[in-house]
C-alpha cells in the first residue's frame, strides 16, 4: 500500500496521510456534584434520621484518597431500634394488598431512572468504578430490580407450586459488600420488600452513600416508615445485626470467610439464611471459539469493577493449541485498557476499591511471582493519589498455586492450559467455590455438554458478567446457597 | 484452525503459506460482535480530539456519486468540493472522489495535481453479474482512463453457491487487472447473511490481494453497520498478524451522521490502533455526510450549533 | 384341605428358631461388616421376641461411606431423569414385595401393632411412589426459562447439591428413613444415612431392596451404629453438601448447623416426633426436594 505502487504517485501527498503518534480522547469528565453529597450521614431508622451515638467514620474516595462524607457509627442500641421498627413495620407492610406495594416498588424503579446520572456519579465517586459502568451496569440494573420484583408483589400465589399461600420471613437482617452498592441493595430490598417483609440493610462500611441515597427514593415512592431502615458502621455492626434476636431472616453477600461466620452464628436459631459468597470463576476457552468475543469476554470476566466481582472469571482455561495466541491477543487488547480517573466517561479500569483491598491484591501479585508464575501487566500510568492496580494476567500457573485456587477480588487473571474437554471440567470443578463459569465455543453441543458438568451456580456460554433481574443468581458449594434474581429470588423472603 | 501458527511453531513456513494463509475458520459470535461495536459508541470525544476527528473523518472520505443520472458537470461540482469541502473553512481535502468509470476521466481532469485520488466502481457493479471478461475490461478501462482506485464487488454468485476459489481467483485477477492502482474488494455484507461468512469473505479478499475490503455497495437494503464493520477490522488485524501485510477497511451506505463517523472512529481506533487513523488504513464511502462533518466542526470551532444551510451542499 | 404347621400360626416375632439373620452395612452396594468389628444388640419390643446384631459403625465406616457416595455421585447425577424415577418405582415394588418382612420388623423391634405396621409400609410405598414420579417433572417445575433483556436465550434448572447426610428418627423404623432418602436420590443426590438403636433391622432390609433395584452402588450408603457416637463426624465431614437431619434435640441441630458452616453446607431439620407427623402429607413436600437441589443459570447468545 505504498504509495509508489499506485496511480497517485504523481499526486501530492495527502495533508492527513500520515496517522497520529496517538490518539488520546480528551477528558471528558462527569460532574462530581452532580452527587451533591452532604457533609454527615445519619441512619436511617423507622422513617427518620437519628443522629448515631457513637459518632461517624469518614467515607473515601478511593481514586483520591480523600474524604467524601462521614457516615454514622451504629452501636447496638441502633441496630436494636432498627430491628424494633421493622418489627413494628411488618404487620401493616405485610398486609398491604400486593398491588399496592407494587405500586409503590415501581415508583422506586422510576424514580432511580430520574436520578440516574446522580445515582451514578455518586457511586462512581464512592466505589471507584468507572462511570462507564455505574451509568450503563449499576444503577440501570437496580432500577430493573425493583421493576421485576415490582411486579410479582400482587402475583406470590403464582411463585410457589403447589398451591402453598405465600406468606413473607417477617424481619430481615440484609448485609450488603462494597462491590455493587446500590445494586446489591436493589437485589436484597426488591424481592423483600415484594414479599411483604421489612428490612435493616447493613451496607458496607467503605461504600454507604448510595444505600443512604436510596432512602430518599423509598421515602418518596411511598415506601411506610419503618419497612427499611438502614445502620452504617464496619462489620462489628454486621455482626450485631447477625446477633439480633428479632430476625426472621438473614440474607448475606460478601466473603466465604464471614459468610461462614454468619452460618454458625445462626445456628441454634430459627433464623432463614441465604449466603452469596466468593468465587474463583473458570473461564474455559475452546480451541474452536469466536476468538474475538473470547477475548472480550475474558476482559469483561475479569476486568469488569476492576475484578471486584463475586463471580470474576479468574481462572482462565485455554485448551493448548491457541494458549499463546489468547495470550498474544489478550496482551494486546489489555494495552488498549484506559485505566484513570472513574468519572471520565471513556475509563475502562477505575479505582481499587480500598486499602485493604489494594493491599490484599498487591500481596497475591507477590504470591503468585513467589509461586514461579509469570506476570505481566498491563502499561497505565498509575495516578499519583488513590488505589490502583494495572490489569494484570498470571500465565505458567499451575492448579494448586494460591492464586488460582484463592479469591482474589482484584483485575488479577490466572491462565492455565487444558488439553480435553474432561480435562477442563476436571480442572474448573476442582474448586471449593461453585459461583459462576464461562464457556467459549461455536459448537452448541459442547456447550450444553460443558453446562451440564460445570458445578456452578451461573453458567455463561458465549458471554460472561451477564446479569438481569429475570435471572437467578447465586452459588454451588462454598459459594453459598439461596438464589437472588428471577422466580428463585422470592424463595429466601417467603416461608417454606 | 490454527494450522498456520502450529506450523510455525514446527518449521519454517513455505512461502505459499506466508502469503496465503488458511482462513482461520473461527466463527464470529454475533451478540458479543454487536455488543463490543456498540459499546465503542459511548466513547466521549470533546474538544480538539473532536476537532481531530472529524477532519480524520473528513480526510478518509470518498466523496461519492454513483448514479445513472450523475454528467461531468456533477462530477466536476463533487471534485471542487473533495478539494475544499466547505468554503473558507480550513479543512482537509477528502480522501477520493468514487465515480463510475465513465466518469473517470472527467474528475482525472479536474483532480490532477491535486492530493484527492479519483475512484471507480468497475467490475458489472453493483451486482457483479456479468462475465468476468467483461467485468476484468471494465476495471481496466477505469485504470487506462487513469483512476487510482478502484472498487469491485465479488461475485456473490459464486460466493453464495459455495464457489470460494471461484471468489478468490476472480478477486485476484482483478488486483492483476488494476495494476497500480489500489483495489478496493466489496463484500456486499448486506447479503451474505452472517458474520462468519462475512469474515470468510474478507479473508478470502484479503488474501487475493485486496488492498481494502469494503462493506457494500450502498445498493442493498443493508449496507455499513458499525458491526459489520468491527468484523472485517478484526481480520484485517488478524490477517495482518498471520502475514504483515496491512489491509484497509473502507465503510460504505446509509452513513450520514458525524456521529456515526465517529463511531467508526472509534471502532478503528480500538481495533487497530492510532496508527490506522489515516485514509491508507480507512475510507467512508459517502455523499451527505460530508455536510455534517463539515457542520460539526464548525460548531466545534464556534460553539454554535449550525443550520443547515450554514454548509452549502453538493 | 391343608395341614399347618403349627409354628406358622406363631408371627416371626416369636419365633426363635428360623435362619439367624446378620445385618451388615451397605457401603458401596456391598454388605461389609463394621471395620471396627464392632455391634450393637437390637432389643425386641417384647421379652418374647429375639434380639437382633447390627454394625456399630465406625468414623472409618463413615468415612468410606462418604467416599463411595462422593464416587458415585456425578453418574447418578447424570443419570436419566426417568432412569431415577424408574429405579425409585422399582424400590417400591421391592418393599411391597418384602412387606411381610418389613411389617415383621416394626412389630419386632419398635412393637407396632400388626395394622399400623402395615399401614406404615402403605404410606412408605405410597411416599416413595410419590417422589420416583418427581424425578423426571423437577426441572419442568423447579426450573424456568428467563426473559432476560437481551439476545440472550437464559435458563434455570435444578441440579442435585452433592452427598447428603441423612439422620432419621429412630421410629418408626422404615417410614421416616424412606420419606427422607427419596427426596434426596429423587434429584441426584447421593445419600450416607445413619439409622440408630432400633430403626437399624429396617434400615439394612431397605439396603436390600436398593440392592435388588438397581439403584448404582455407593448412591445410598446406610450405617447402623450409635447416633451420639457419629453425629459429630457427620457434623464435620467436608464431604457431605448437606444435612438432613430428624431431630428432637436443638442440641443437635446446634451441632451440625455450626460444624456446617465450615463447608457451607445446606441444611434442613425436621421433627424426630411425633410419629403421627410421619404418617401425614407432611412428608410429601416439594420443598424437601427443593433444598437439596441447586439452581443452575445458564445464558446463551442468540444470534446468527
Amino acid at each position: 500500500m505504498t504509495d509508489s505502487k499506485t496511480g497517485y504517485a504523481s499526486r501530492p501527498p495527502h495533508p492527513l496521510a500520515e496517522p497520529p503518534e496517538s490518539f488520546p480522547y480528551a477528558p471528558s469528565r462527569e460532574d462530581p456534584t452532580l452527587a451533591a453529597i452532604a457533609k454527615t450521614h445519619d441512619l436511617w431508622i423507622d422513617g427518620e434520621w437519628r443522629k448515631p451515638r457513637r459518632g461517624r467514620f469518614p467515607t473515601l474516595n478511593p481514586a483520591t484518597g480523600e474524604e467524601l462524607s462521614r457516615i454514622a457509627l451504629a452501636g447496638p442500641a441502633d441496630v436494636d431500634r432498627a430491628v424494633r421498627a421493622a418489627r413494628r413495620a411488618l404487620p401493616a407492610w405485610a398486609d398491604l394488598p400486593g398491588v399496592e406495594r407494587a405500586r409503590r416498588l415501581f415508583a422506586v424503579a422510576r424514580i432511580l431512572q430520574e436520578r440516574s446520572r446522580e445515582f451514578a456519579v455518586l457511586e462512581t465517586l464512592d466505589n471507584g468504578k468507572p462511570i462507564r459502568e455505574s451509568r450503563d451496569v449499576d444503577v440501570p440494573l437496580a432500577a430493573a430490580h425493583f421493576f421485576y420484583y415490582a411486579g410479582w408483589a400482587d402475583k406470590l400465589e403464582y411463585a410457589l407450586p403447589g398451591g402453598r399461600k405465600p406468606e413473607p420471613r417477617g424481619v430481615c437482617g440484609q448485609i450488603i459488600p462494597w462491590n455493587f452498592p446500590l445494586l446489591m441493595a436493589a437485589w436484597k430490598l426488591a424481592p423483600a420488600l415484594a414479599c411483604g417483609n421489612t428490612v435493616v440493610l447493613k451496607p458496607a462500611e467503605t461504600s454507604s452513600l448510595s444505600a443512604l441515597r436510596l432512602v430518599e427514593v423509598l421515602e418518596q415512592a411511598g415506601i411506610p416508615k419503618g419497612v427499611v431502615n438502614v445502620v452504617t458502621g464496619p462489620g462489628e455492626v454486621g455482626a450485631a445485626l447477625v446477633r439480633h434476636e428479632g430476625l426472621d431472616k438473614l440474607a448475606f453477600t460478601g466473603s466465604t470467610e464471614v459468610g461462614k461466620t454468619i452460618q454458625a452464628a445462626l445456628a441454634g436459631r430459627p433464623v432463614s439464611l441465604t449466603l452469596e459468597l466468593g468465587g474463583k470463576g473458570a473461564h474455559i476457552i475452546f480451541e474452536d471459539a469466536p476468538l474475538s468475543q473470547a477475548v472480550e469476554g475474558i476482559v469483561q470476566g475479569i476486568f469488569f469493577n476492576q475484578g471486584q466481582v463475586c463471580c470474576a472469571g479468574s481462572r482462565l482455561f485455554v485448551q493448548e493449541g491457541i494458549l499463546d495466541e489468547v495470550m498474544d491477543r489478550l496482551r494486546s487488547r489489555l494495552a488498549t485498557l484506559r485505566l484513570g480517573d472513574p468519572l471520565d466517561k471513556n475509563t475502562d479500569l477505575g479505582a481499587i476499591h480500598s486499602l485493604p483491598q489494594w493491599e490484599k491484591i498487591r500481596s497475591y501479585l507477590e504470591i503468585g511471582k513467589e509461586e514461579g508464575a509469570e506476570l505481566w501487566q498491563a502499561p497505565a500510568e498509575i495516578p499519583s493519589r488513590g488505589w490502583w492496580c494495572p490489569p494484570s494476567l498470571f500465565s505458567n500457573v499451575t492448579p494448586s498455586m494460591r492464586i488460582a485456587r484463592e479469591e482474589i477480588f482484584g483485575p488479577v487473571l490466572a491462565i492455565l492450559g487444558f488439553r480435553t474437554p474432561e480435562e477442563a471440567l476436571a480442572k474448573a470443578n476442582d474448586s471449593l467455590y461453585g459461583l459462576s463459569a464461562g464457556i467459549w465455543t461455536d459448537k452448541g453441543s459442547k456447550i450444553f455438554e460443558m453446562a451440564r458438568g460445570l458445578r456452578a451456580g451461573v453458567v455463561w456460554a458465549n458471554c460472561y458478567n451477564r446479569f438481569d433481574p429475570a435471572s437467578p443468581f447465586g452459588g454451588y458449594k462454598e459459594s453459598g446457597f439461596g438464589r437472588e434474581g428471577g422466580l428463585h429470588g422470592l424463595l429466601p423472603y417467603l416461608r417454606t | 484452525m490454527s494450522a498456520t501458527r502450529a506450523s510455525k511453531n514446527v518449521a519454517p513456513p513455505s512461502l505459499e503459506e506466508e502469503v496465503f494463509p488458511p482462513f482461520p475458520g473461527r466463527g464470529v459470535d454475533q451478540v458479543g460482535l454487536e455488543e463490543r461495536a456498540a459499546s465503542l459508541r459511548t466513547r466521549s470525544w470533546k474538544r480538539e480530539t473532536k476537532t481531530a476527528a472529524l477532519e480524520r473523518a473528513i480526510s478518509m472520505t470518498d466523496l461519492t456519486t454513483l448514479e445513472g443520472a450523475d454528467t461531468p458537470e456533477r462530477v466536476r461540482r463533487l471534485c471542487r468540493r473533495a478539494l475544499g469541502p466547505a468554503p473558507g473553512l480550513p479543512l482537509p481535502p477528502v480522501a477520493a472522489v468514487c465515480v463510475y468509470p465513465a466518469l473517470v476521466e472527467t474528475a482525472v481532469a479536474t483532480l490532477q495535481g491535486s492530493p484527492v485520488a479519483v475512484a471507480s466502481v468497475a467490475s458489472g457493479f453493483p451486482s457483479g453479474q456479468l462475465p468476468l471478461r467483461i467485468r476484468l475490461s471494465d476495471t481496466r478501462a477505469a485504470v487506462e482512463a487513469g483512476a487510482d482506485e478502484i472498487d469491485v464487488v465479488i461475485s456473490r454468485n459464486a460466493f453464495l453457491r459455495g464457489d470460494l476459489s471461484r471468489v478468490e481467483d476472480e478477486v485476484a485477477a482483478f488486483k492483476e487487472a488494476a495494476g497500480g492502482a489500489q483495489l478496493k474488494v466489496i463484500l456486499e455484507t448486506g447479503e451474505l447473511g452472517t458474520f462468519d461468512r462475512i469474515a470468510r469473505a474478507a479473508w478470502i479478499a484479503c488474501r487475493a490481494g485486496a488492498d481494502f475490503i469494503k462493506t457494500s455497495t450502498g445498493k442493498v437494503r443493508i449496507n455499513a453497520t458499525p458491526a459489520t464493520a468491527l468484523c472485517m477490522l478484526e481480520i484485517a488485524r488478524d490477517f495482518e498478524r498471520e502475514t504483515g501485510r496491512a489491509v484497509g477497511v473502507k465503510v460504505a451506505g446509509g452513513i450520514r451522521t458525524a456521529r456515526d463517523a465517529i463511531h467508526y472512529l472509534a471502532i478503528l481506533h480500538e481495533t487497530l490502533g492510532p496508527g490506522a487513523l489515516t485514509n491508507r488504513r480507512f475510507r467512508f464511502g459517502a455523499s451527505s455526510l460530508l455536510d455534517d462533518l463539515c457542520r460539526q466542526w464548525r460548531k466545534q470551532k464556534t460553539g454554535r450549533y449550525q443550520a443547515p444551510e450554514d454548509i452549502p451542499s453538493d | 384341605m391343608e395341614t399347618k404347621d403349627p409354628r406358622e400360626e406363631r408371627t416371626m416375632t416369636e419365633r426363635r428358631d428360623g435362619v439367624h439373620k446378620t445385618y451388615k452395612l451397605f457401603l458401596g452396594g456391598a454388605f461389609p461388616r463394621s471395620e471396627s468389628g464392632r455391634h450393637l444388640t437390637v432389643t425386641p419390643a417384647s421379652k418374647t421376641a429375639a434380639s437382633a446384631q447390627v454394625c456399630r459403625a465406625s468414623r472409618k465406616d463413615l468415612r468410606n461411606a462418604v467416599e463411595a457416595a462422593g464416587k458415585a455421585f456425578p453418574g447418578w447425577a447424570a443419570a436419566k431423569a426417568m432412569l431415577r424415577g424408574q429405579i425409585l418405582y422399582r424400590m417400591a415394588e421391592m418393599c411391597d414385595a418384602r412387606r411381610a418382612e418389613f411389617v415383621e420388623l416394626e412389630r419386632r423391634f419398635q412393637g407396632a401393632r400388626k395394622d399400623q405396621a402395615e399401614r406404615d409400609l402403605d404410606h412408605a410405598i405410597q411416599v416413595l411412589l410419590w417422589h420416583a414420579g418427581w424425578a423426571d417433572k423437577l426441572a419442568q417445575v423447579l426450573g424456568s426459562v428467563n426473559p432476560v433483556s437481551g439476545p440472550w436465550f437464559n435458563f434455570s434448572i435444578p441440579e442435585p447439591s452433592g452427598v447428603v447426610a441423612i439422620l432419621p428418627p429412630e421410629r418408626p423404623g422404615l417410614l421416616p428413613l424412606l420419606a427422607m432418602l427419596a427426596p434426596v436420590l429423587v434429584s441426584g443426590n447421593t445419600a450416607v444415612s445413619l439409622s440408630s438403636g432400633r430403626a437399624g433391622p429396617s434400615a439394612l432390609t431397605l439396603a436390600e431392596v436398593a440392592a435388588t433395584s438397581d439403584l448404582p452402588l455407593g448412591v445410598w450408603n446406610a450405617l447402623t451404629g450409635d447416633r451420639k457416637e457419629l453425629l459429630p463426624h457427620f457434623a464435620t465431614h467436608r464431604g457431605f453438601a448437606a444435612n438432613f437431619c430428624a431431630t428432637d434435640d436443638p442440641e443437635e441441630v446446634r451441632e451440625l448447623r455450626t460444624e456446617a458452616a465450615d463447608h457451607v453446607k445446606r441444611e434442613r431439620f425436621l421433627p424426630a416426633s411425633p410419629a403421627s407427623f410421619w404418617r401425614s402429607r407432611k412428608v410429601r413436600d416439594l420443598e424437601w426436594i427443593r433444598s437439596f437441589t441447586e439452581i443452575k443459570t445458564a445464558w446463551h447468545p442468540i444470534g446468527l
